[in-house]
């Protein structure tokens, strides 16, 4: 068959207008890293088991390995580059980075993305439910402990914040 | 990815008429959480991939006394174990929807995806099974309907035609005194294929004695199993331990597992009727709490 036509895609990425054009086989990370330069989201495994790609889409997470480009016409998306506010870090990002809770840091983004929609749910969670749904994010360095006491720590901070 | 064309129709005909003009080469698309790992690793290769997600009645569910509830195909798992009235309902799927995959995949993965990719190890489908849920089917000749059980052909195989999708999944509406759950055995807590699934419905006589019951099967045959000398052996008994263990005890003799790297055939039947017994349990107290 012939070539596919680029579709031309109109999206928000962290509050901002986005217009596109890309290939229907292109996933959304494939587009957020490779034609709009957002390359906070990691590609890891690219089927969906690790996360380092994980996006919030409409306002929930989503692995943005596993949509496409095409997928996100009108749709909300909002990236680890969204995260912080101007020059202040989210206090998930603060407590990722004093409670040394990455090594490596491929998994971060992703783990930080999961893990601000998870406390903007909420901020007291447990740690069995921050180790539920933080289950779709993989980390090979180090060993979770770490990143589940940041993210308890951040929860704390943002309840106190609030 | 292979190069292919996207269409997002805002209808069922013209989902139905890609599909009768392009045959296997059109792939459907909700969730994407299989599709498109399908796509990319060539497992599945399409001309065409149809987007569904803006056809109302497919994104959208309702419930009514009446008829239960209608689930459209590509609602998204989350929708089902977040809503507190729902998961109270229909507890075996939202014991279901909120294990298939993380958290991620159940912002996008829906239930009737899991039962079109007709894996036998699939979360949803046992539950789909115990609480005789329909599929709703729409294609050149207008719309039928496939009981659950019978919708899994094979492997990742269903028994949708050329020309054929899944619109949506009617479930029967639910009464005081009925409870369902789901299990999986899996050696990790989140993030794994099942060993094995059971999903367990059943629904209480007024004396507290098991006025129906269904028992579906996951993992241990070519495609999910509804159990029927197990569920039909528990009619008029007590709840009891006793019972529900020889309902379990049943519902082995029709698992036919085979051996992999998750667990032998062996181990896997002597899960059946752990499994079963452990959700008939959990359905029995849902419905006598409910």
């Amino acid at each position: 068959m012939s070539a596919s036509k680029k579709v031309h895609v109109t999206t928000s990425i962290n509050g901002e207008s986005y217009d596109f054009l890309c290939e229907p086989r292109h996933s959304l990370l494939e587009v957020l890293r490779d034609n709009l330069g957002l390359t906070g989201a990691k590609e890891g495994c690219n089927n969906g088991n690790c996360g380092a790609c994980t996006v919030l889409l409409n306002g929930r997470p989503v692995d943005s390995c596993l949509v496409l480009g095409v997928e996100v016409d009108d749709a909300e998306i909002e990236t680890v580059e969204g995260i912080a506010c101007s020059n202040n870090l989210h206090p998930v990002q603060e407590c990722f980075l004093e409670g040394a809770a990455l090594q490596c840091g491929i998994c971060t983004p992703g783990f930080l993305v999961a893990s601000k929609a998870l406390l903007d749910k909420d901020p007291h969670a447990s740690e069995e439910t921050i180790r539920f749904d933080l289950s779709g994010n993989l980390c090979r360095c180090t060993g979770y402990d770490k990143i589940v006491r940041a993210v308890q720590a951040a929860g704390q901070q943002m309840s106190a914040e609030a | 990815m292979k190069e292919f064309d996207y269409v997002a129709p805002d209808s069922v005909p013209e989902v139905v008429a890609v599909l009768s003009e392009h045959g296997d080469r059109a792939k459907l698309l909700a969730g994407g959480t299989d599709i498109i790992v399908q796509l990319r690793e060539g497992l599945r290769e399409a001309d065409v991939v149809v987007d569904i997600k803006k056809i109302d009645e497919v994104t959208s569910f309702k419930y009514c006394d009446e008829n239960g509830l209608a689930l459209g195909a590509a609602v998204a798992c989350y929708n089902l174990y977040e809503h507190p009235e729902l998961s109270k309902l229909y507890g075996a799927l939202a014991d279901s929807t909120h294990i298939i995959g993380g958290w991620q995949i159940q912002s996008r993965a829906s239930v009737g995806g899991n039962l079109c990719n007709a894996s036998p190890a699939a979360d949803s489908i046992p539950s789909l099974i115990a609480l005789n849920a329909m599929a709703v089917v729409a294609g050149p000749n207008g719309e039928r309907t496939v009981a659950v059980e019978e919708f899994c052909t094979g492997p990742g195989r269903n028994a949708l035609e050329n020309g054929e999708f899944l619109v949506s999944i009617q479930i029967p509406a639910q009464c005081n005194r009925s409870g369902s759950a789901y299990e999986r055995f899996i050696p990790r807590n989140e993030m794994d294929i099942a060993v094995v699934g059971a999903g367990s419905w059943v629904k209480l006589a007024e004396d507290g004695t098991i006025a129906a019951a269904r028992i579906g099967l996951g993992a241990v045959a070519a495609t999910p199993l509804y159990a029927a000398a197990a569920s039909e052996s528990l009619l008029g008994k007590a709840p009891t331990e006793e019972n529900l263990a020889t309902a379990g005890e049943l519902a082995k003799q029709i698992a036919t597992p085979i051996s992999d790297m998750r667990g032998t055939d062996e181990y896997r039947t002597h899960l059946v009727g752990v499994l079963v017994q452990r959700t008939l349990t959990t359905a029995v107290e849902r419905a006598q709490s409910s």
